[in-house]
């Protein structure tokens, strides 16, 4: 079958910066082609410049047959989604979907017949009448999808249509999308999820601008056969196990996964003396290698290795007793109960991850403990101090880096730094010696004097992380701390984070990254207003083992409790 | 070439989605119906460039019968209150203090000078001069008082007169040369410019920080088409605008309205068009909002209120600012309503001023298509 | 508490100074405008188009006729023989006014009956007109005194102008113009801080540091006041040396004048600030403030001339107060027991303002 796209040395710059740089892949019909990559890879960019909506500097473009110039031609066989799905949130479902027909200059007949199809592929039947800027994350993506299909499109491109929504409606998503494509139509999804990589048919894989890899997952994943293992780890000393395994040289990758410590091996190297590493008697268990580890190596080529991070050692003071504790914390917007009774207490130096999809009560409930907010109801205790009383003290405890970069964009690193000292109330000698140290072990020196917005993301993100720590804090809130960020810079953002709780400090993270949720020592899952599980990461993946399912993953985990869970709510409405 | 059914109906699939966004968003019609009627309200009744009831001091050091009638004389205009002082000192520190504008001093010979036909009367004036406006008219009227009140006393006197030359004043279009006539339709052009401006700069804005203009842009639809679909909702809406301020101009502010129903709306929509298509060009030009805010207040508040002739007479400025003028809108559509208003439809005045209309509108339309279309690189 | 405050005004300051967008905006509008107005405000009408209808050629009109030429404020144009003629140079305002001299003009003079000329204006312009006609009044005035001069002058009278001895009318506008161009940066400036920290995410991270409420809003107002007296005293400044504006009250009173009018700025810039939700509605907030503010200010209507209600509005408007300072400061030497009346009450505002937005501003931080 001809390609239904090719992209031959496609290339395209923005000022300065080179988004693209010759780009050569097709993109078959009746496939699902991932286009992997972290945030700032150039996957909107490629999108954008499929669809049309800009012109290329270098390369040519072929939809269809029809060159870039012919573009006006095929506009109607293209359907595109863009992030945050590109709906009118003033309009009713009903009118976005009308609205798209009148553009694509579907009749009437054509339209009510197509509508009715689509509303009941993506089970938006009911909500027609609902505005779109009510729905649930879920279900905008679900009315975006529908909007693109509507002039059944050739080409359907997706960006990051699942960024931010649960795992259920990511697979139902997918479900829909992988029907699409048994018609025949080119489906390109990007995505930041590598799980998801694994699942299409055909993958690109972009960084800085670049291809670096492309074919088939399958065949991708399987160069790493043979250099992937598992092997158990001690109840303590987790992350520091992980970062001595991560700096050997037979070493390409070391993460933890539970209670696991998962090792891929460098091409033609042999395993590490496992008694030195963990100690006792540690056996490694070879284990089917993922999408990420291939990524991974592959990156780990490309780049010299990120020399380990220093972390000081007990720098911290611990708490004593309970660090983070929220009893019955409850918080309504009007009549809108966002999170409803939730409690859980956080040992000092202990990992906890609060996992969920948007609008689950998650954000809402971590906005409370981090005293932005104030509870409706129930307690917060955070570093031993009453939220509810002493907000002022807590804070001075307590260090927070936001989900997006969050500083001062047009101010020098240095500037942010100063200024974040200065707020928690640093000054002479100490404020010095703190500055110079977050520098130090941030590797911010080479661009200290540079425009924090500037930065390229890795350093922005070890950037607010230093900012949150200036003053020593004893509990750490990250949310959402690694989103969009590559693998490798992900895996030294938690070593650091591992070598912190190591030294006592407690740190409460938000995320939707499955496998982040693995550096965790406990998870609480946060599904509609209330911590339905919580336990560590293990435990939970245990509890849904079956014949056919050996090795669950924590997604498999999650999809599963929220749908224990919606069957228990239902079965309690119908008693 | 598409067809003209496909045009229409995206076309009016646009337009449908821009109503149904106005009607349920009500910042856009608080702009363009509400904001109209507080300015022109507040505005139109709070500034009177005439002047009554000018609190005057008159210094009488003569104390005779003539000069009781001449402080008559002031009491029975509408344009000075008068009130009496017994010296200069008193009067200079009533000055000071700011209780009166002005003051007449009628020295104690005052008497004998009016009646004495060879030697003149000393009369001293004296106005404050900071605001130099009101004191040019101040001084006029107060003149204008002295000179007539001795012209009747000379008659009553059956005294031979050298009758001095006087000037009556006729004003044409304006007989009572009420402010009000000529403020009201500069203030309605200032309202619709303000209007245009904000209305489509907040809008596209919101649109591209939503994410829905990238996914519009993919469409079939192009450029052109969206941006006229916004275009023209905006436009019915400052129309809207339009109706509800000239209605209180004419029933509220009793302006007259001579001219033509037609023309006052042909020229209005072409002036509508411009200041939306200028709103556009300051939402592609200024990324960000601290900018475009002193943009539209730069080139649309204080044109609209200073250069453009509103307050100022455009021909006596100095004429590199003359010059600068001729790139505001505004300033012919000021002019415009104050013929159609008071005058009537006078063509020689208004073709000139429609066509630099058309002119500016074309010209805006273009740049904001063309740069909205580079906005997204 | 200070350090933090501190710290956060050094940060205000260097956002401000580095971003080279708000660098260039805070310093070329207001030069802009500050040129533009100063040379385009003026209440000076010179070189008016007139035309001429003049049905008489005896001497004496032909007199008043060339007074009229030679006198800087007329220009002219036409002459007309008929009224249809100008009627229609009126309509199209070819003509600002006309001159008619009737046919009885020089036969009444020179018999010693009162005589009269008409003058017709384009009342469109009722400004100008008004003042094109105190103009006429002085040429006929001249014209009276002079054909009587040699024997008798009826009457003298000598107007004086206190404190403008020209009638300058820059001197009248520019003061003002400092205290609108100062208000305007100050408000843009407060009203987009918060907004803009809020949209970029920045006010959270804010909020999760030991900062209070009140430090933060200290911490915006001084930058801001800090600006807002730099922008006036430049203003003032230049004024007075570009455009010869006279400067002969006291310095000290002046700026703490301007100190308490920012300040008062700042107040009503913090509350809009707190309750925008977005950069563009802080900017709509500031314009439909300024829009009536700075018409009913008696920036260049004499507030005295208002009906009453608007009147007993500019009470709550402290450019009301801020103006007749600055004039009397610039042109008057205003003493201080005479300025006080006007400074309470902007304290007062300013006080109010600024604890509503405190107030306002705990709230909002849920």
């Amino acid at each position: 079958m001809p390609a239904t796209v090719t992209l031959a040395g496609l290339g395209k710059t923005f000022g300065m910066t080179a988004a693209l740089t010759d780009v050569t892949a097709t993109i078959g019909a009746g496939q699902i082609t991932g286009l992997v990559g972290p945030d700032g890879a150039g996957k909107t960019t490629l999108l954008r410049l499929i669809a049309g909506l800009l012109a290329p500097d270098t390369g040519t473009l072929e939809i269809l047959g029809h060159p870039t110039a012919e573009r006006d031609a095929v506009r109607d066989e293209i359907g595109y989604m863009p992030q945050r799905f590109g709906l009118y949130e003033d309009l009713t479902v009903q009118e976005n979907l009308n609205l798209q027909a009148d553009l694509h200059d579907l009749d009437a007949a054509t339209r009510r017949e197509r509508f009715e199809t689509l509303l009941q592929f993506t089970g938006l039947a009911r909500f027609t009448g609902r505005l779109a800027g009510q729905l649930s994350g879920g279900m905008k993506q679900k009315l975006g999808l529908a909007c693109a299909l509507l002039p059944r499109p050739k080409l359907l491109l997706l960006d990051e249509p699942s960024a931010g929504v649960d795992p259920a409606s990511r697979r139902e998503l997918w479900r829909i999308v992988r029907t699409m494509a048994g018609t025949g139509v080119a489906i390109v999804w990007s995505t930041a999820y590598l799980d998801e990589a694994e699942r299409c048919d055909s993958f690109l894989l972009l960084d800085g601008g670049r291809l670096l890899a492309s074919g088939n997952p399958a065949d991708f994943t399987h160069r790493m056969q043979g250099r992937t293992f598992l092997v158990g780890l001690p109840e303590q000393q987790r992350h520091r196990i992980q970062r001595i395994a991560a700096s050997l040289p037979s070493v390409a990758d070391a993460t933890i996964q539970g209670r696991s410590l998962r090792l891929v091996l460098k091409e033609g190297s042999a395993l590490p003396d496992l008694a030195e590493l963990v100690g006792g008697d540690a056996t490694a268990h070879p284990t089917r290698p993922r999408f990420e580890d291939a990524f991974v190596s592959l990156l780990q080529a490309d780049q010299p290795p990120v020399p380990a991070p220093r972390v000081q050692e007990g720098m911290t003071r611990s708490a004593d007793g309970i660090a983070i504790e929220a009893r019955d914390l409850t918080r309504d917007f009007g009549t809108f109960r966002a999170v409803d009774r939730v409690s859980f207490s956080v040992k000092p130096g202990e990992i906890l991850g609060l996992l969920g999809p948007n609008g689950a009560g998650k954000s809402t409930t971590f906005r409370m403990l981090c005293g932005l907010l104030s509870p409706s109801a129930g307690s917060a205790h955070v570093a031993g101090v009453d939220l509810g009383r002493a907000r002022a003290t807590a804070r001075e405890r307590i260090g927070y880096m936001s989900q997006k970069f969050s500083l001062y964009g047009n101010l020098s690193v240095r500037d942010n730094l100063d200024f974040f000292s200065g707020v928690y109330g640093l000054a002479g000698r100490r404020r010095s010696s703190r500055i110079a140290w977050t520098i130090e072990s941030f590797d911010l020196a080479a661009v200290a004097d540079l425009e924090a917005g500037s930065l390229p993301l890795g350093f922005k993100q070890r950037l607010a992380l230093g900012c949150a720590l200036l003053h020593e804090p004893q509990v750490l809130f990250l949310d959402e701390p690694t989103s969009g960020v590559d693998p490798l810079m992900r895996r030294e953002f938690w070593s650091r984070i591992g070598g912190l709780a190591e030294g006592g400090v407690t740190v409460l993270v938000t995320s939707h990254f499955m496998e982040e949720a693995e550096y965790c020592d406990r998870l609480g899952i946060v599904y509609a207003g209330r911590m339905i599980a919580s336990g560590s990461p293990d435990a939970m993946k245990q509890r849904f083992v079956t014949a056919e399912l050996p090795e669950p993953t924590l997604e498999d985990a999650f999809v599963g409790l929220i749908r224990e869970h919606d069957a228990e709510r239902q079965g309690a409405a119908a008693a | 070439m598409i067809s003209a059914r496909t045009f229409f109906r995206r076309f009016g699939g646009l337009l449908r989605k821009e109503f149904v966004q106005i009607v349920r968003d009500p910042s856009s019609i608080a702009i363009a119906l509400v904001m109209p009627v507080v300015l022109l309200l507040l505005i139109g009744f709070g500034i009177s460039l005439d002047a009554r009831n000018v609190r005057f001091g008159i210094v009488d050091e003569n104390r005779s019968v003539e000069s009781a009638g001449l402080f008559q004389a002031f009491a029975n205009t509408p344009y000075f209150r008068p009130f009496s002082f017994l010296s200069s000192r008193a009067a200079e520190a009533a000055l000071m203090r700011g209780d009166i504008e002005g003051f007449v001093v009628l020295r104690s010979d005052f008497s004998r000078r009016v009646t004495d036909p060879v030697r003149a009367a000393d009369i001293a004036i004296v106005v404050n001069g900071v605001d130099a406006n009101n004191a040019r008219i101040v001084t006029g009227y107060a003149q204008g008082v002295v000179a007539t009140w001795l012209l009747g006393h000379r008659r009553d006197r059956a005294r031979p007169v050298l009758s001095p030359v006087t000037v009556e004043n006729r004003y044409w279009f304006n007989p009572e040369i009420r402010s009000t006539n000529f403020i009201v339709p500069g203030l309605i052009a200032m309202v619709m410019t303000m209007i245009g401006a904000l209305l489509t700069a907040l809008v596209v804005a919101r649109e591209w920080e939503r994410g829905t203009m990238e996914a519009m842009l993919a469409s079939p639809a192009s450029m052109t088409e969206i941006l006229l679909g916004k275009l023209v909702a905006y436009f019915v809406l400052g129309l809207g605008g339009l109706g509800v301020s000239v209605f209180i101009g004419l029933v509220v502010f009793e302006v007259p309205f001579r001219g033509s129903a037609e023309v006052l709306v042909g020229i209005s929509s072409v002036f509508l068009i411009v200041s939306l298509a200028m709103g556009l060009l300051i939402s592609t030009v200024a990324r960000s909002q601290f900018v475009a805010a002193q943009l539209a207040f730069l080139v649309t508040f204080m044109p609209a209120l200073i250069l453009s002739g509103l307050m100022f007479d455009i021909e006596s400025m100095p004429h590199w600012v003359q010059a600068v003028t001729t790139v505001f809108p505004a300033r012919y559509f000021v002019s415009s309503l104050q013929t159609l208003f008071l005058a009537g439809t006078v063509w020689p005045v208004l073709l000139p001023n429609l066509a630099m209309l058309v002119g500016f509108a074309i010209l805006f339309l273009a740049l904001a298509i063309a740069r909205t279309r580079r906005s997204l690189e | 508490m200070w350090r933090r405050i501190a710290s956060l005004i050094l940060k205000e300051f260097k956002m401000l100074w580095k971003d080279r967008k708000s660098r260039m905006v805070l310093v070329v509008p207001p030069l802009v405008q500050l040129v533009l107005f100063a040379s385009a405000a003026t209440f000076e009408v010179s070189d008016a188009a007139l035309g001429l209808w003049i049905e008489d050629r005896a001497h004496p009109a032909q007199e008043l006729v060339s007074r009229f030429e030679a006198s800087p404020a007329f220009r002219v144009v036409a002459r007309f023989d008929n009224p249809q003629a100008v009627q229609e140079a009126l309509d199209s305002q070819k003509v600002k006014a006309v001159l008619h001299v009737g046919q009885s003009f020089s036969a009444d003079v020179a018999a010693g009956r009162p005589a009269r000329v008409q003058l017709l204006l384009d009342g469109r312009k009722s400004n100008a007109a008004l003042i094109l006609q105190s103009y006429a009044l002085g040429i006929v005035e001249s014209f009276n005194l002079a054909r009587a001069g040699q024997a008798v002058a009826e009457l003298n009278m000598h107007p004086r102008a206190w404190f403008n001895p020209n009638f300058d009318s820059r001197w009248f506008i520019l003061p003002g113009l400092t205290v609108l161009l100062t208000i305007t940066a100050t408000l843009l400036i407060t009203a987009l801080s918060v907004a803009r920290e809020r949209e970029l995410g920045t006010f959270e991270q804010l909020l999760v540091t030991p900062l209070q409420p009140m430090e933060i809003l200290v911490g915006k107002t001084v930058p801001a006041l800090c600006i807002g007296f730099v922008e006036a005293n430049v203003i003032a400044v230049l004024a007075c040396l570009t455009y010869g504006v006279p400067f002969v009250g006291s310095v000290v009173l002046f700026n703490v004048s301007i100190a308490i009018f920012v300040l008062s700025a700042v107040g009503i810039g913090l509350v809009i600030s707190s309750v925008a939700k977005t950069q563009q509605q802080a900017i709509l907030g500031v314009f439909l403030f300024l829009s009536p503010a700075m018409v009913l200010s008696g920036f260049t209507t004499p507030i005295a001339n208002m009906p009453d209600w608007a009147q007993a509005l500019t009470h709550l408007n402290p450019i009301r107060y801020m103006v007749t300072l600055s004039r009397g400061i610039f042109l008057q030497d205003l003493p201080w027991a005479l300025a006080w009346p006007q400074l309470w009450p902007m304290a007062l505002i300013g006080c109010v303002t600024l604890s509503y937005a405190t107030w306002l501003f705990s709230r909002r931080l849920e």
